[in-house]
């Protein structure tokens, strides 16, 4: 599905990481860790092919990264709607179906009120799947932040991607809600074989899901399953200094004294929060 | 100098003879006035060719007004929108002086802001936005002062003042309408073309880009159709009263209705509404019919807005309701 290989990325002139080799197959559930300023929404817009590389390929289904976007699905990070937004959830999830495509739907002729059933349908089966039903008739911009993501997370889904890109879905989400989405993200991948890349500040909420976790710090970038990256001694070696990975009783795993993130002249300001 | 005399003819004197009461009467007639009987009223409305020519402009201004209205409320470019309506004085003022036909100068002036505001690039709510408006007021400033310093230039130019800023309804030339009527066409036909992408665009700029919709390329195309909008309404409509009609309209709906293709539909018909009850009334009226319209589309909006309250108002109730069931 996704194929990095010694690939770079660089950001207001700064390398951010490098030597980046990855791959992800289909139905893999993959997180992508890291502190904050690391270069992991970058990396989810390299695969996109949103931005260049510095150095090295990367492939996205067998093209070129940029060339191929339609059986992509893609959630970008911390989008807020305008409050006054007159657009139903409903019509931003429609939007991530054929949101592409010139004109307007022109349902007068027969195939035209076909397509449009069928577009609906879809469209209710996605928001049904994301538990958004009972808001989705709303403006967005009334809707809760949390809202708004479940419908986001529908919109991605709603044109049936072989990979998925989720930049932070947890984020504006409480706990129990968290719980939810991951085992909803993580039942997707399971049952239909899509590809799940996932921006995450915490992994525990998705634990339980993961395949593989990418960990970005100090401009490098460990990758292996879980319990094998989230260890002392990786993170140790990553960040250059003592880390401790503690493992609670109840399985959760919990770093201890991860280093804020490596400080950068006045880049923390240019960073682009939509 | 065939504009200056056509300006002229549709203001000043020329205007009062047209607007005032009776004017287009014999004299001595008594003046029109909106009587019991609205049959014989709305027949005197199409009795007079002029009457009938400023529905017809009025009606085509309205839904171009109305349709590209409503996707700049969506895309907050509002800004845009009133500079846009803004520069037309200026461009039509300064074709006046050097001769030129008006509509040049309104078409010339519009396009050219056009893609200045649109060189600028647009951000969702970050910095670069708060770069948008700052060049777009820039811009809104100089063409006002240019404006007036044409206007002082022009000896004896005052009287056109008038009909640029609040326009020339009852002094439409058949092949004016003809004109608007070919540009609102070409206009709406892009505007249906560009369709959803420009939706997404305007809704949600990342995943659209993404999903491969040239973002830029159409924030630009839609600025420019605008400008074009813009200019051909601004000489029918002058340059105040078009921005009346491309944000009341579109920004009732807006209140209304969430739904985009109701919403659009829905904006278009207020705009009509407004137009042509406008017009009608200033016919009975000696204030002018730029009065009307605009008054008639905010109140259009403030009745909007009551409806919104009104109706969230309920699903609150409704809401709290089924809690405690
Ligand atoms: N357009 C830009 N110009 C300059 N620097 C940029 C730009 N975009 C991103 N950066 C910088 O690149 C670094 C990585 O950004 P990125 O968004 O990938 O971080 P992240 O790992 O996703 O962080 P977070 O956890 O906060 O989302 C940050 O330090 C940011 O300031
Ligand atoms: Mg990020």
């Amino acid at each position: 599905m996704l194929v990095m290989r010694g690939a770079a990325a660089a950001a207001g002139g700064r390398t951010l990481w490098s030597g980046v080799d990855l791959e992800v197959g289909a139905g893999e559930f993959v997180a992508v860790l890291g502190p904050n300023g690391a270069g992991k929404s970058t990396l989810v817009k390299v695969a996109l092919g949103l931005l260049p590389l510095t150095a090295g390929s990367v492939e996205l289904l067998g093209r070129p990264a940029g060339s191929s976007s339609r059986r992509v699905g893609y959630l970008p990070q911390r989008r807020s709607f305008d409050p006054g937004l007159a657009v139903r959830g409903r019509d931003v999830v429609r939007l991530g179906l054929d949101g592409h495509r010139w004109g307007v739907p022109f349902p007068l002729l027969l195939a035209g009120r076909r397509r449009e059933r069928e577009a609906r349908t879809r469209v209710g089966e996605v928001v049904d799947l994301v538990g958004a039903s009972a808001y989705a008739d709303r403006p967005i911009g009334s809707l809760s932040g949390g809202e708004q993501q479940r419908l986001l997370i529908a919109q991605a889904l709603v044109e049936r991607p072989e990979i998925l890109f989720l930049d932070e879905p947890l984020d504006s989400l409480d706990l129990p809600n968290q719980a939810a989405v991951a085992s909803l993200i993580g039942g997707i991948c399971r049952d239909s074989g899509v590809a799940v890349v996932m921006v995450a500040h915490d992994v525990n909420p998705i634990l339980g899901q993961l395949d593989r976790v990418v960990y970005i710090a100090g401009g490098r970038v460990a990758a292996g399953s879980p319990h094998e990256v989230i260890t002392s001694e990786t993170l140790s070696a990553l960040f250059s200094t003592p880390i401790e990975v503690v493992t609670t009783s109840d399985g959760r795993l919990v770093v201890v004294g991860e280093p804020e993130a490596p400080e950068v002249h006045g880049g923390r300001h240019g960073h682009e929060h939509r | 100098m065939s504009a200056l005399a056509h300006l002229v003819a549709a203001t000043a004197p020329a205007r009062h003879a047209v607007l005032g009461p009776g004017a287009h009467l014999p004299h001595g007639a008594p003046p029109p006035v909106l009587g019991a009987n609205l049959v014989s009223d709305l027949h005197e409305l199409f009795a007079y060719h002029f009457m009938v020519t400023a529905l017809a402009a009025g009606t085509v201004v309205a839904v171009l007004a109305a349709a590209v209205g409503w996707v700049m409320v969506l895309r907050r470019q509002s800004f845009a929108g009133h500079t846009l309506a803004v520069v037309g004085f200026p461009g039509a003022a300064g074709a006046t002086l050097v001769g030129l036909p008006i509509a040049v100068g309104y078409f010339g002036a519009c396009v050219a802001a056009a893609l200045v505001i649109a060189a600028v690039p647009r951000g969702r709510a970050g910095s670069s936005r708060g770069a948008e408006s700052a060049v777009t007021g820039a811009v809104q400033a100089f063409a006002l002062a240019a404006g007036v310093l044409f206007v002082n230039l022009y000896n004896g130019f005052l009287n056109g003042v008038d009909a640029l800023l609040f326009g020339s309804f009852l002094g439409i030339t058949d092949s004016q309408v003809w004109a608007l009527t070919a540009v609102a066409v070409g206009a709406l036909a892009l505007l249906v073309l560009l369709g959803r992408p420009l939706l997404f665009a305007s809704v949600d700029p990342d995943v659209a880009r993404a999903r491969g919709v040239p973002v830029r390329a159409l924030s630009l195309a839609f600025v420019v159709l605008l400008g074009v909008a813009v200019a051909a309404a601004s000489e029918i409509t002058g340059s105040l009263l078009v921005f009346a009609l491309l944000v009341m309209p579109a920004a009732a709906a807006q209140q209304v209705t969430a739904r985009p293709g109701l919403g659009l539909v829905l904006s278009v018909a207020l705009g009509l509404l407004v137009t042509w009850s406008g017009l009608a009334v200033a016919y009975f009226s000696i204030y002018p019919s730029g009065f009307y319209l605009t008054s008639f589309g905010f109140a259009v909006y403030l009745v909007a807005a009551g409806v919104r309250g009104v109706s969230e108002a309920r699903s609150r109730r409704v809401a709290a309701l089924g809690r405690g069931a």
